[in-house]
């Protein structure tokens, strides 16, 4: 019995290595995109839509003939969202597969995890995570596609202040993105001056209810408005206690929540909330003269039809760090890795789902805060303000 | 020679010793020395956790909360207060022990599901400090470790050294380096086993009662074991981070705690080999399997549980019962 499974194996496996072996002799020298992103784990709603979107953009490249005439091959592996394993995976990535250029790093963990390798090895890397330390300081061979956290405070607080608020009650989840969130609103609020924070709240990731912290803002002497920078359900759960506690102040969310899951998940309570998001969202509402309005209506009719599910942002940073990879390495004619790092580094004006890329020797991100649109929740779906 | 060699006591470390040093003979990729390197570190820790599940007959839910307090601290400490990395080393070492000692007492009373229950609570509770200390631990984003240092001589992967005339890379002196950690760890544990403490623990593990009927001081013993565990993991955990020059919490996680055990039970509870061997496998699993992608993670579990159906004593033990029954068969035949 065991015998014969073990023949059935082998005959499995030599059928497979026989396989992939033709895959190979028929694309001559392909280039070779590596990538290692949280496919699966409590990170696997960045992960899964991010490799969605490269495999099927890879797959489109290649029937549309591919990059300098060369097919693309992707190579990639789950990291789970794990530092560790990301950093293996790194070292797998450019030591065992030697790829050309890597787009991958669902999470600012397994990115930064990675980044010591990719930089002594020197292999272009364009990052999917968000935090500011990725690209500050600028890391010679990383790149990266989301604005970060320091981007949503800033267009939040431009918001506030041409609306007359001044005076923030802040209350932000404890978890890495919340806690990054307070960090850096508290920064940009010291650089821009005439708003100030006048109240401060914190909830852990699994608290059930925000009423206590709720009520001590609204209790707080001249607060004009409240901003919650958190992630996963605590964001819904202050939704839904600020709108239990019939508190009027206008309400500002952070990018963290952009999703129609979290329509779903705050209901009713969400209606008038403000919080800055990627065009994704709202591709109908965006003007024609928008020069990012094709390019993202074309990634959500594609993505949709080809996964039958809906388009999140998080795959956008994935379409992102491939376009911008395959301009590089059409820009610099080919594969070779420093040339494609210099051609990475002086993309001007590329036009993608987030924003428009602007690279600079010191800025590895290329985003401006106002590829954030400022969206409102009317009728319980979203509204482009500016 | 061979007969004598396996009548040894320490064969085990020989056999090992000898794996450790040929290893480099058969592969020369940079990225299987890193693979190597991490499996003898984690190979070390699940060694000193099999002290005490495999001897002992206690449990550890929550080991992986002293590999990452060991882990921090040397971060911390080499890059914030530009200690050595050997003194942040045996500090973190002592002040992990003092805790695991602190907490050791009390919780050591309890058995069973109870017993799992608390040291899972002692994981978690690190596991929560290391995420929320933003300032010092750098939070859920974790933080860079500096390379190894040892008096003024740098360990990094990137190094370029010369042994006994011979250019080696990083990589490979990384890995030189695990790997006699390895050993060293194996061989204070082959050498408590043996020792009276060893006796002690394996009678605490045979019957508690029965015992301290004998005047065993079960208590002193059962705190002792949990200590040493911890500082194997504190250790293991400090070179860890300063051999991958970035930690995240995740080096404290419920799930590193639960792969530790399993490493410890696939292996062979009470074998120092097997479940180093444990290790070796569910370290390796997970990059041979990468390749299936999708069903990567079905691959996994159905692999762990026909192990641990077919084999539940664990691998080696298994195997060693498989290899005694035929070799007396053979001898039967002879006869």
């Amino acid at each position: 019995m065991f015998k014969k499974i073990t023949r059935r194996a082998g005959k499995f496996a030599a059928i497979a290595a026989a396989g992939l072996l033709a895959m190979n002799a028929q694309a001559a020298e392909p280039i070779r995109i590596g990538s290692f992103l949280a496919v699966t784990g409590p990170a696997s709603f960045l992960g899964d839509p991010e490799l969605k979107t490269l495999e099927m953009y890879v797959e489109k490249i290649n029937k549309e003939g591919g990059v300098l005439g060369r097919q693309l091959e992707l190579i990639h592996y789950d990291d789970a969202g794990n530092a560790s394993k990301a950093r293996n995976f790194a070292s797998r990535l450019i030591r065992s597969d030697r790829v050309d250029i890597i787009v991958g790093g669902s999470t600012t963990g397994a990115t930064m995890a990675a980044v010591p390798m990719i930089e002594q090895a020197k292999v272009p890397f364009i990052s999917l995570a968000g935090a500011t330390v990725i690209t500050m300081p600028v890391k010679k061979w990383v790149f990266k596609t989301p604005q970060s956290d320091r981007m949503a405070a800033e267009r939040i607080l431009q918001d506030m202040k041409s609306r007359g608020l001044t005076k923030v009650g802040l209350i932000s989840g404890t978890g890495g993105f919340g806690s990054s969130g307070r960090e850096q609103t508290l920064a940009v609020i010291k650089e821009m001056g005439g708003v100030e924070i006048v109240a401060d709240e914190t909830y852990g990731g699994s608290d059930t209810d925000m009423t206590a912290q709720l009520t001590n803002i609204r209790g707080t002497d001249g607060v004009q408005t409240i901003l919650n920078f958190g992630f996963g359900q605590g964001p819904a759960i202050v939704t839904r206690n600020y709108a239990q506690l019939g508190i009027e102040l206008p309400f500002y969310q952070s990018h963290g929540v952009a999703s129609d899951g979290f329509l779903e998940l705050a209901g009713n309570s969400a209606e008038g909330l403000r919080l800055p998001a990627s065009p994704l969202l709202v591709p109908e509402s965006l003007p024609d003269t928008d020069p990012q309005k094709p390019v993202v209506e074309a990634y959500k009719s594609e993505y949709e039809a080809r996964w039958n599910s809906k388009v999140s942002t998080f795959g956008a940073y994935a379409y992102d760090g491939l376009m911008l990879a395959v301009e590089a390495i059409e820009k610099a004619g080919s594969t070779d890795k420093a040339a494609v790092r210099d051609a990475l580094e002086s993309i001007q004006g590329h036009v993608g789902v987030t924003g428009t890329f602007n690279m600079s020797a010191d800025d590895h991100n290329g985003l401006q805060a106002d590829s954030f649109r400022i969206l409102e929740v009317q009728d319980g779906g979203w509204k482009l303000i500016n | 020679m061979i007969a004598r060699l396996s009548q040894f006591r320490l064969k085990g470390l020989v056999f090992l010793a000898i794996v450790v040093f040929a290893l480099p003979l058969f592969i020369s990729n940079p990225f299987h020395y890193g693979l190597a390197t991490q499996i003898a570190l984690i190979a070390g820790a699940v060694v000193g956790l099999n002290l005490l599940v495999g001897f002992a007959g206690q449990i550890s839910l929550g080991h992986a909360g002293f590999f990452g307090l060991g882990a921090y601290f040397s971060a911390i400490m080499t890059s914030n207060y530009g200690w050595s990395a050997i003194p942040a080393l045996f500090v973190g070492a002592v002040g992990v022990a003092i805790i695991a000692w602190v907490v050791g007492r009390p919780i050591l009373r309890l058995k069973g599901h109870y017993l799992s229950m608390a040291t899972l609570a002692v994981g978690f509770i690190i596991a929560i400090i290391l995420n929320n200390e933003r300032e010092l631990t750098g939070g859920p984003d974790g933080m860079p470790v500096p390379s190894f240092d040892v008096f003024g001589w740098e360990l990094s992967v990137f190094g370029q050294y010369s042994l006994f005339g011979m250019e080696i890379s990083g990589d490979l002196a990384w890995y030189l380096f695990a790997g006699m950690v390895l050993l060293v760890a194996v061989w204070l544990a082959q050498n408590l086993i043996d020792s009276p403490i060893g006796r002690a623990l394996r009678s605490v593990h045979g019957s508690e009662v029965a015992a301290s009927v004998v005047g065993v001081n079960t208590a002193k013993y059962k705190s002792l074991v949990f200590v040493i565990s911890a500082v194997y993991a504190s250790v293991m955990g400090a070179l860890y981070g300063h051999f991958h020059g970035f930690i995240t919490p995740s080096v404290a996680s419920f799930d590193f705690s639960i792969l530790l055990i399993t490493m410890v039970v696939l292996g062979g509870m009470g074998s120092t080999i097997g479940v180093i061997i444990g290790a070796v496998v569910l370290e390796l699993l997970p990059q041979l399997l990468a390749d299936f992608q999708e069903m990567e993670m079905v691959l996994f579990g159905l692999i762990l549980m026909l192990t641990m159906i077919f084999m539940p004593k664990g691998l080696l033990p298994t195997a060693a019962n498989l290899l005694a029954k035929r070799r007396s068969k053979s001898a039967g035949g002879d006869a």
